[in-house]
C-alpha cells in the first residue's frame, strides 16, 4: 500500500461513494456543529420539502454568534429584533427538528468551535462540519473539519453527507523550540505572513515539526483555527499522547474498553514517513517574534516592534493603511489603542485567559483603554472563576463577560467604534470587521495584555520583562 | 435554480485583491433568517457615508454600473468566511459572474449552488478586463468560456457536477439523496 498523509486517511475512511468524472466524492460526516446565524435557510428548506433532519444524534447546536454577552441581555431579556429572532428561530428549528441544543441557560453553551473540544465531541480522525470557516479549529485534533455553505448545511441536515472534490495537501513543518514569550498565535500569525492569505488555497495543511508537538491542545487550536485565514479549508495536526489526556474523561468520548479500542484506532492517525505532500513550507521556531497586525487581511502582519511596510504601489495597501489611519514605515508601539479583546474562537480558553491573568495581575488597564474580556464557553468562564482569573480581570479594570462570539464580529451588540484601535485576540482584520470603521489589530493574549496595561501597541517582551 | 447557458453583460471593475466576505456583506446583517433582499447591503462599507448616504464615487454607485452583471474583481475574491450570504448578496443585487484569478474555497462552492458563476482566467486576460473596465463579454457556459468584445476568448474550469447541476437548473440534494441506500451502508460500516 502507498504511503498517505493524514488527510488522505481521514478522507479515504469516510468515502461513501468515489469520485468519477461525473461528479466529486460523497463524504460522510460524522459531526455536524450548527448556530443560529447559517442554519435558518437550510432549516427552512428542510420544511419545505418535508424533510427531516436525518441524524440528530449526529447535529449540536448552540447560539454564539448574534448572542449577548452582557448577563443582563442574556438572562434577562435580549433586546428585540433580527438577532434576537434568530436565537429564537434556531431554539425553535431545534425543538421541531430534534436536534439537540445548549440553549441559552446552559451551563455547556459557548463559542461552537471551544464547546466541540470541550465536551469531547470534537475526537481524533472525525470528519466535521460547521457553516462556519473556523471550523478548522477541530483540526487540532487529527478530526477533518472544514467550514460549509447554508446550502450544504441542508445537504447535511438531510443526507449526514456533501459533495467534495479531494484537497490538496500542504505541510507546514515548524522546527525548533519557540522562544519566551513567544505564543502559539504569533506563530500562526507568522505562518500567515509567510504563506500569504491565499497561500493555502485548494489544500488542507498539516502542521508538524517539534514546535507543533510541544504546543498543548488550546494552541494547537488557536493554530489551526487561522488555516482559513491562509485560504485553506482545514487544518490538521496529527493526534498524540497530549490529545489523548486532553480527550480522556470528558463526557462525549468513549470510555472504559470502547476509550482503548479507539486509542488503538487514534494511533494510526499519522502521515506516513513516504508520504508526499503537494506543498512544504519550513518554518524555524527560533526566530520568531510576537506579531502584530497593521492591515485590513491577517497576511499583513510584522513583529510587534517592526514597521509597516513602505507603499508598494499596489491600491489595495494603500486603501488599507488608509482605512487603518497608518503611515507607511512607522512603528506600530507607542500607537493609542481604545479597546482591547481577548476572546474568540482562537483566543479564548483556559490557557489563554490564564496568560493574560498572569500579565495583568496587579497591574491596571490604562485609563484610555477599555478592555473586555469574554470566555469562549461557559465551561471555561466557571473555570477560570474558579481559579480566581475573573478577579484578576475585574481588580485590573477589565469587563469579563459571558461566552460568545462577542468583538471578534460586530452583530452581537459588542463593537468597536468607528475610528477606534483595538488590539485583538481575534482571527480577522477585515474593514469592519469588529464594528463599522473599526481598526482591528490582531494578536496575541500577551501582547493583547500589555496593550491593555500601556494603553497602546506595547511589546509584551518589554512591559512583562520582570 | 435557474437554467444558464450564455449571457452577455459590460463589466463592473473592483481591482482590489483579497476582497473578503466582511466586505461584501458585513455580519451585522447577517442576522436575517431568509436568503433574499440582500442586495442593498452588498459592499454596504464601501457603498454607503457615515449617514447612510450614498457614496458617488463607488463603483456601483454610479452611472457606469447599471445594467452590469458581471463583476470583474482583483485575486482571492471572497476570503474569510463561510457565509452563503456573500453570493446571496451579489446575486439579489443582480450579479451572475465574478471573474477574478483566484477565489477562496468556500466561496467558489457557495456560489456555484447559487447559480453565481465563480470564473478563474488566467493573469493576461485578467489584466485586459481590469484595464477596460465596461467592456462587454459574453459567457457561455454551454462551451465555459467567457469572450471579451475587444477580442480574445478563455475557456474556465467548472467541475462536471456542478456544470450539470447549473445547466439543468438541478440542485445537488437530489444527487445525494439518491445514494442513501449507500449512505445507510456506509452508517453500518462499525456495527
Ligand atoms: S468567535 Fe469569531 S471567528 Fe469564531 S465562530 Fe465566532 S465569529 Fe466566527
Amino acid at each position: 500500500m502507498s504511503a498517505k498523509t493524514l488527510y488522505e486517511k481521514i478522507w479515504e475512511q469516510h468515502i461513501v461513494v468515489e469520485a468519477t468524472d461525473d461528479h466529486p466524492a460523497v463524504l460522510y460526516v460524522d459531526l455536524h456543529l450548527i448556530h443560529e446565524v447559517t442554519s435558518p435557510q437550510a432549516f427552512s428548506m428542510l420544511r419545505e420539502r418535508g424533510l427531516p433532519v436525518r441524524r440528530p444524534d449526529l447535529t449540536l447546536a448552540t447560539p454564539d454568534h448574534s448572542t449577548p454577552t452582557k448577563a443582563e441581555l442574556l438572562y434577562a431579556e435580549i433586546p428585540a429584533g433580527p438577532a434576537r429572532e434568530q436565537i429564537y428561530t434556531l431554539l425553535a428549528n431545534c425543538e421541531e427538528f430534534g436536534v439537540p441544543i445548549y440553549d441559552l441557560k446552559s451551563p455547556m453553551r459557548g463559542i461552537v468551535h471551544v464547546i466541540g473540544p470541550e465536551v469531547g465531541a470534537t475526537q481524533p480522525g472525525k470528519t466535521i462540519v460547521c457553516g462556519d470557516s473556523h471550523t478548522s479549529t477541530h483540526g487540532a485534533f487529527g478530526a477533518l473539519a472544514f467550514g460549509i455553505g447554508t446550502t450544504e448545511v441542508g445537504h447535511v441536515f438531510a443526507t449526514q453527507t456533501l459533495l467534495q472534490s479531494r484537497s490538496k495537501t500542504m505541510q507546514v513543518n515548524v522546527k525548533g523550540e519557540l522562544p519566551p514569550g513567544v505564543t502559539a498565535k504569533d506563530l500562526i500569525l507568522a505562518i500567515i505572513g509567510k504563506i500569504g492569505v491565499s497561500g493555502g488555497t485548494g489544500h488542507v495543511i498539516e502542521y508538524r515539526g517539534e514546535a507543533i508537538r510541544a504546543l498543548n491542545m488550546d494552541e494547537r487550536m488557536t493554530v489551526c483555527n487561522m488555516s482559513i485565514e491562509a485560504g485553506a479549508r482545514a487544518g490538521l495536526i496529527a493526534p498524540d499522547e497530549t490529545t489523548f489526556n486532553y480527550l480522556q474523561g470528558r463526557a462525549l468520548v468513549p470510555q472504559g474498553a470502547e476509550w482503548h479500542a479507539a486509542l488503538e484506532r487514534w494511533k494510526e492517525l499519522r502521515t506516513d514517513e513516504e508520504a508526499n505532500f503537494d506543498k512544504s513550507v519550513d518554518i524555524d521556531a527560533t526566530q520568531l517574534v510576537p506579531m502584530i497586525t497593521y492591515g485590513t487581511n491577517p497576511g499583513m502582519v510584522m513583529p510587534v516592534d517592526g514597521h509597516v511596510p513602505a507603499l508598494t504601489g499596489d491600491k489595495a495597501y494603500e486603501q488599507a493603511l488608509t482605512y487603518m489611519d497608518l503611515k507607511p514605515e512607522q512603528s506600530l508601539l507607542g500607537q493609542k489603542v481604545d479597546v482591547v479583546f481577548v476572546g474568540s474562537c482562537t483566543n479564548s480558553r483556559i490557557s489563554d485567559l490564564r496568560a493574560v491573568a498572569t500579565a495583568l495581575k496587579g497591574r491596571k488597564v490604562a485609563s484610555n483603554t477599555q478592555m473586555l474580556i469574554v470566555p469562549g464557553s461557559q465551561a471555561t468562564k466557571h473555570e477560570a472563576e474558579a481559579e480566581g482569573l475573573d478577579t484578576i480581570f475585574i481588580a485590573a479594570g477589565a469587563q469579563w463577560r459571558e461566552s460568545g462570539c462577542s468583538m471578534c464580529l460586530g452583530m452581537n451588540g459588542d463593537n468597536v467604534g468607528r475610528g477606534e484601535y483595538s488590539v485583538s485576540t481575534s482571527n480577522r482584520n477585515f474593514e469592519g470587521r469588529q464594528g463599522v470603521g473599526a481598526r482591528t489589530l490582531l494578536a496575541s493574549p500577551v501582547t493583547a495584555a500589555a496593550a491593555a496595561v500601556e494603553g497602546c501597541v506595547a511589546d509584551p517582551r518589554v512591559v512583562f520583562a520582570d | 435554480m435557474q437554467v444558464i447557458t450564455s449571457f452577455q453583460s459590460r463589466t463592473v471593475v473592483m481591482s482590489n485583491s483579497d476582497i473578503d466576505t466582511d466586505q461584501i456583506i458585513p455580519a451585522r446583517f447577517l442576522t436575517t433568517t431568509e436568503r433574499t433582499g440582500l442586495g442593498k447591503h452588498l459592499f454596504s462599507e464601501w457603498r454607503y457615508n457615515a449617514d447612510g448616504t450614498n457614496n458617488d464615487a463607488f463603483i456601483l454607485n454610479t452611472q457606469e454600473a447599471e445594467g452590469c452583471f458581471v463583476l470583474v474583481a482583483g485575486d482571492n475574491f471572497g476570503c474569510g468566511s463561510s457565509r452563503e450570504h456573500a453570493p446571496w448578496s451579489l446575486i439579489d443585487f443582480g450579479f451572475r459572474a465574478v471573474i477574478s484569478t483566484s477565489m477562496a474555497d468556500i466561496f467558489r462552492s457557495n456560489a456555484l449552488k447559487n447559480g453565481l458563476l465563480p470564473i478563474v482566467v488566467s493573469e493576461e486576460f485578467h489584466k485586459n478586463l481590469l484595464n477596460n473596465p465596461g467592456v462587454k463579454v459574453t459567457i457561455d457556459l454551454e462551451q465555459c468560456s467567457v469572450s471579451v468584445a475587444n477580442g480574445g476568448t478563455e475557456n474556465f474550469a467548472i467541475n462536471n457536477f456542478s456544470h450539470y447541476c447549473l445547466m439543468n437548473g438541478v440542485d445537488e440534494l437530489g444527487f445525494l439523496q439518491q445514494h442513501l441506500p449507500q449512505i445507510e451502508k456506509f452508517e453500518r460500516r462499525d456495527a
